[in-house]
């Protein structure tokens, strides 16, 4: 496979921002689109997320919270510690599953833990939280360098893409190899801004040499009707804190994971 | 015969170095290693030994750093070290937040600011009141650890409060509240705290009790439980002896796992009372709150 391709983190129900994303996607040149994983929690409708994934062809990776919904298990599995974080993590999660079709949760139980490819001449690893556990949380400010080198070596993958986190981030490795966190469709980045993320990936050929090629990570916001899906979410008696964050774009809940620097770039 | 309950060992993710040995300037009742202003069990890390055990973890692929004790800022290297550890990872730095001192903060509020990654601070306290928290840590030691909370607070720290459970759970949300309300007051707005179960060692063995026999983890308990909620899966601790298992055991013999981070990355079998607490609790070291509370 060749020319760019783009990947969507966490949807958490946000179908408009998935349609929005898929619209800009396509007017970006793209040959496919990936998907990360956690379709579900905190917006409104979950049902209406899926057939916009598997019309478009998007290939989709497992998350904690897909494994959660399919399996109807107990909890999310997002791996809060925290009982605040935890009760509205419960809460979202309830509404989930209770609006999740039977044959949409079979459909998420198929799903892969792992994606890999070859793109570029170049081995692709999509993840959810990392290759090597599902839910766990990288941090951009708690997770070294040497740590990534080594993950990348021992899965022997060229440019490792991630979500789970509801941050993007991106750190360059040695021999242009990627570790990148492609951030999420589902809600604003905690940033004080309404707009969610999506991530491009290319390739910068040097005209002359093009066995000196690099990879060109791109993170794209996008702006999409998030009062339409504020209503909805007061509709649906989704909790306030929920909609606060979508309008402001701070996060109000799930606070107790964030390290040092991510939890000052926030309000609360 | 069953095999003894032995836990692999995954990944060396964590480095813990154990700055100031057993020192401390307080001697908390409940210490589990009895740190002491006087007890020189484990000694000092010299500023060398910590740079050369960066090195071999860097190569090791160590995702995140801690610093503990004793009380970390008793060692006069600590900034330094401090500074250099941030270059290549961030770092977490257990301490009682009685010695602080504004000029060091300045500085590693600078260092926090050039490096990719974060500095957190976890400081000790055992209740939102010096009657709670006094007799278990010693006199003025609550208004000395506010004072430090404050002080980290001023150079843009968010603290995280450690807070041992000494009470009963149903007081927990009571006691925890009141906590954020204190600290509010002493000018930290968005309190960050955590529980920490007590470990029935040391100077707590003293205090209260120690473990019966019954408390240990047996082979039939470990079949289906996440490993990984233990730290000695992912983590060794750098004393002034050597590689040790974890921070909790390092007094014991069998703890010592050599010289070099290389050599400490075995399989280590879980017999004492404290692995017992760790299996009820889960990720007692980590920064985030562990889920279970006491039964
Ligand atoms: S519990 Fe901490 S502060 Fe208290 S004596 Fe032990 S090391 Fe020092
Ligand atoms: S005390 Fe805890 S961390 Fe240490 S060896 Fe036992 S189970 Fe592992
Ligand atoms: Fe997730």
């Amino acid at each position: 496979m060749n020319g760019k391709i783009a990947f969507f983190g966490g949807i958490y129900n946000n179908y408009l921002a998935l349609e929005t994303a898929i619209a800009d996607a396509h007017g970006r040149d793209i040959s496919q689109i990936y998907c990360l994983g956690d379709l579900g929690a905190f917006g409104p409708h979950p049902d209406r997320v899926f057939p916009l994934l598997i019309e478009n062809g998007i290939q989709t990776v497992q998350g904690n919270y897909d494994h959660s919904i399919g399996h109807a298990l107990e909890d999310c599995q997002c791996g809060y510690s925290d009982p605040r974080d935890n009760h509205f993590a419960s809460l979202s999660y309830a509404y989930t599953l209770e609006n999740t079709s039977p044959e949409y949760r079979d459909w998420m139980k198929q799903l892969p833990a792992e994606i890999r490819f070859t793109w570029q001449n170049r081995s692709v690893l999509l993840c959810h939280g990392s290759p090597r556990k599902t839910n766990e949380f990288l941090w951009e400010s708690t997770t070294s360098t040497a740590f990534l080198e080594r993950l990348a070596d021992e899965q022997d993958a060229d440019i490792i893409l991630g979500t789970h986190t509801g941050l993007h981030w991106h750190r360059r490795l040695e021999n242009d190899r990627h570790f990148i966190n492609v951030g999420v469709l589902g809600r604003p980045e905690n940033d004080g801004t309404t707009n969610v993320w999506y991530t491009v990936l290319s390739v910068e050929e040097e005209e002359k040499r093009p066995e000196n090629s690099s990879v060109s990570v791109e993170f794209i916001p996008v702006r999409y009707d998030y009062e339409k899906l504020a209503w909805e979410m007061e509709a649906e008696n989704i909790p306030e804190e929920f909609i606060e964050t979508i309008r402001t774009g701070w996060w109000t809940t799930c606070l107790e994971v964030l390290p040092a620097k991510e939890r000052r770039a926030g309000k609360y | 015969m069953l095999l003894q309950p032995t836990v692999p060992m995954a990944s060396l993710d964590e480095l813990w170095f154990q700055v100031s040995g057993t020192l401390c300037n307080l001697k908390c009742e409940h210490c589990f290693i009895s740190c002491s202003p006087v007890n020189d069990t484990f000694g000092y890390l010299s500023y060398e030994r910590v740079m050369r055990m960066l090195q071999e973890s860097i190569e090791l692929g160590v995702k995140e750093y801690y610093f503990t004790g004793g009380e970390p800022f008793l060692n006069r290297e600590l900034i330094p070290m401090i500074e250099q550890v941030l270059k290549v990872g961030p770092v977490t730095v257990l301490t009682n937040g009685t010695v602080l001192k504004a000029d060091w903060l300045k500085r590693l509020q600078t260092a926090e600011q050039n490096s990719r990654y974060s500095l957190e601070f976890r400081v000790s306290i055992d209740g939102p009141t010096p009657e709670m928290n006094d007799p278990i840590r010693g006199e003025r030691t609550f208004q000395r650890a506010m004072n430090g909370v404050a002080m980290l607070c001023e150079y843009g720290f968010l603290p995280i409060i450690t807070i041992t459970r000494t009470w009963e759970e149903t007081e927990e949300d009571a006691i925890l509240d009141s906590f954020r309300a204190v600290l509010k007051e002493h000018g930290y707005h968005r309190p960050r705290l955590k529980v920490l179960p007590r470990l029935k060692m040391g100077g707590e063995e003293k205090r209260t009790e120690g473990y019966t026999p019954l408390e240990r983890i047996t082979p039939e308990m470990m079949e289906g439980f996440d490993v990984s909620q233990l730290l000695c899966n992912h983590s060794r601790v750098v004393t002034d002896r050597g590689v040790a298992v974890c921070p909790i055991l390092i007094e014991s013999e069998s703890a010592q796992m050599g010289e070099t981070l290389k050599e400490s990355l075995v399989d280590f079998p879980l017999l004492e009372g404290a692995c017992y607490t760790c299996y009820q609790y889960g990720s007692i070291c980590a920064n985030p709150s562990s889920k279970k509370v006491e039964a």
